[in-house]
């Protein structure tokens, strides 16, 4: 029997430490979309999304009556749209009219981001996956609701550096584009290296083509409950420490999977995944970096983060797998510079670098996420930057992913204001010294050595 | 069955325990256990109720519920059990 203590502790989690369900993400298969005529294409794509999703949003909200619990975003994710696009677009602006399609099917069905305006180009890049990529900076300055990502690299088959290469010019050129809105457009698109399927999370989120064809896949957060369970714990060794971090990742996965199961039953769509992430987001309260500096640093970025987030990363995903039937997508800890106010601080004291925020994506489980750069860095410094990120995912066999801001108009100093869940934040000084010739020089990096399992 | 659990919270004063339940009453809402503590002038209740036999969805009841607190100045909230048994029990 549930006692008096127990629905208080859950309802203060709710009430006062941010608990949170982050995204139900419906993903859809558009694989039997697939038309060589545009026009036709882009009806079908349209109906088949606002007929799966038309229940997504009133389901999300009966839900959360029900339950007490807030269910924050309601997402969509779709199949790689360079992929559903790769017979009948013949140009980067017959991709963009693919981009408004599923632009105008979220706001009918009214999700605020759809995810999967993406291309998995890890081993090389065919002509239809260029002009998606190339189109990419005009199909997200003339959506509201599209995000966009691009795997470049993998364990199994290495970095495609010529993908590098033209990514570092597309973020500048989405940068540009949005020139008039602090450059936002690069806040809905990430370069991947071991991009999940089934990924719930935006920007990076899409509908791999190993799924079903419909999902629901959840993203459930809580940094502010695991940051007050911690209060609990100062001063105490460091298996306590883990074991406060572990008991309570357990709980805080445990009301996801309840959503999971609730929705796919409601939905009659299967359950996919939970992603058991500590997510930030700008409110107070709701901050990765504050839990880091409850572990002891006084900020993040001080010697000893790395090892903090690792065993933060560590035990928050021990405590969710015992806690869900189907654990997936990034799950771990999210280290997004805009989005958690404890890592503003961080970076305006001088504390965090982005040579820091690189070693610490080598042990959590995004990359370097909601990074704001000065307007002028190079294409080939993007690019090198990415190379890196991608070299960490390929050789650790994880999950990396770049989502950098190139502010235009704005250098260090000044900062940034992109508004809601995508947060604020000051503009971080770039190493200014060349990689052009690395970067020029074309081609793949090979897969390393230890891909080779069979 | 549709085990509900019904929190109330908010200063003790005359009345909160017969207002509530008057209206569970008239909502076909049976009472299956009651908690209640006292902590410096706090009162912190629990029902575990059941709500099957109630003409009202869960949203209507947990809306009108949490009304009915505001006007005798406390919290009430409406949750199915699902959330605590999932979280508190393996």
């Amino acid at each position: 029997m549930i006692n008096i203590f127990e629905v208080n502790e859950t309802n203060k989690m709710i009430e006062q430490e941010n608990l949170d369900v982050r995204t139900i993400t419906l993903g859809i298969s558009l694989l039997d979309c697939i038309d060589p005529d545009l026009e036709r294409l882009r009806e079908r794509i349209y109906e088949k999304i606002v007929d799966t999703a038309k229940d997504l949003v009133p389901v999300g909200q009966e839900i959360e009556m029900e339950y007490g619990i807030p269910i924050v975003n309601k997402r969509i994710s779709v199949t790689p749209i360079a992929l559903i696009g790769g017979s009948a677009c013949k140009s980067p602006e017959d991709f963009v009219s693919l981009a408004k399609v599923l632009d105008d099917a979220a706001k009918a069905v009214k999700v605020n981001f759809i995810g999967g305006y993406s291309a998995l180009v890890s081993k090389g890049m065919t002509q239809a996956e260029e002009y998606l990529i190339r189109s990419i900076p005009k199909a997200l300055a003339k959506t509201d609701r599209v995000c966009s990502s691009v795997n470049v690299g993998s364990t199994k088959t290495g970095i495609n550096m010529d993908a590098v290469k033209l990514m570092g010019e597309v973020i500048l050129e989405t940068a540009q584009m949005t020139k008039d809105r602090d450059s936002c457009g690069c806040t809905k698109l990430v370069v991947f290296c071991n991009a999940p399927d089934d990924n719930p999370f935006m920007a990076g989120a899409f509908h791999g083509v190993t799924e079903a064809d419909s999902v629901i896949n959840v993203g459930v957060s809580g940094p502010g409950v695991v940051k007050k369970a911690l209060e609990s714990a100062r001063g105490a060794d460091f298996e306590t420490l883990c074991e406060t971090i572990k008991r309570t990742a357990f709980k805080v996965t445990r009301v996801g999977q309840l959503v999971a199961q609730e929705a796919s039953k409601k939905m009659g769509v299967p359950f996919g995944i939970l992603d058991l992430s500590l997510a930030p987001t700008p409110a107070v309260g709701d901050s990765v970096a504050d839990i880091l500096r409850e572990i002891g640093l006084e900020h993040p970025g001080a010697p000893g983060t790395t090892a903090a987030l690792a065993l933060l990363n560590d035990q928050v995903k021990k405590g969710g797998v015992m806690a869900s039937s189907a654990v997936g997508g990034l799950s771990g800890a999210f280290i997004p510079v805009s989005e958690d106010q404890g890592m503003i601080d961080a970076v305006e004291a001088g504390a965090l670098s982005l040579e820091k925020l690189e070693a610490m994506t080598c042990v959590c489980s995004v990359g370097l996420d909601m990074i704001a750069v000065p307007g002028d860095t190079s294409a080939s410094a993007i690019s090198g930057i990415i190379a890196d990120e991608a070299a960490i995912g390929m050789v650790n066999q994880k999950t990396t992913a770049v989502r950098l801001i190139p502010v235009i108009g704005k250098g260090v100093g000044e900062t940034v204001e992109f508004g809601g869940l995508l947060g604020h934040g000051p503009i971080m000084p770039v190493n200014g010294f060349s990689c052009e010739a690395f970067v020029e020089r074309g081609g793949r990096i090979p897969a390393p050595i230890h891909s080779f399992k069979n | 069955m549709k085990k509900t659990i019904i929190t109330v919270v908010g200063q003790d004063k005359v009345g909160i325990i017969a207002k509530v339940c008057t209206y569970l009453s008239n909502n076909q809402i049976n009472i299956l256990d009651i908690s209640q503590t006292i902590v410096q002038g706090y009162f912190n209740m629990m029902m575990l109720t059941d709500t099957s036999k109630s003409a009202k969805d869960m949203g209507i009841l947990s809306q009108e519920l949490e009304g009915l607190g505001e006007e005798i100045g406390m919290v009430i909230r409406c949750q199915n059990e699902d959330i605590f048994t999932k979280m508190h029990r393996i």
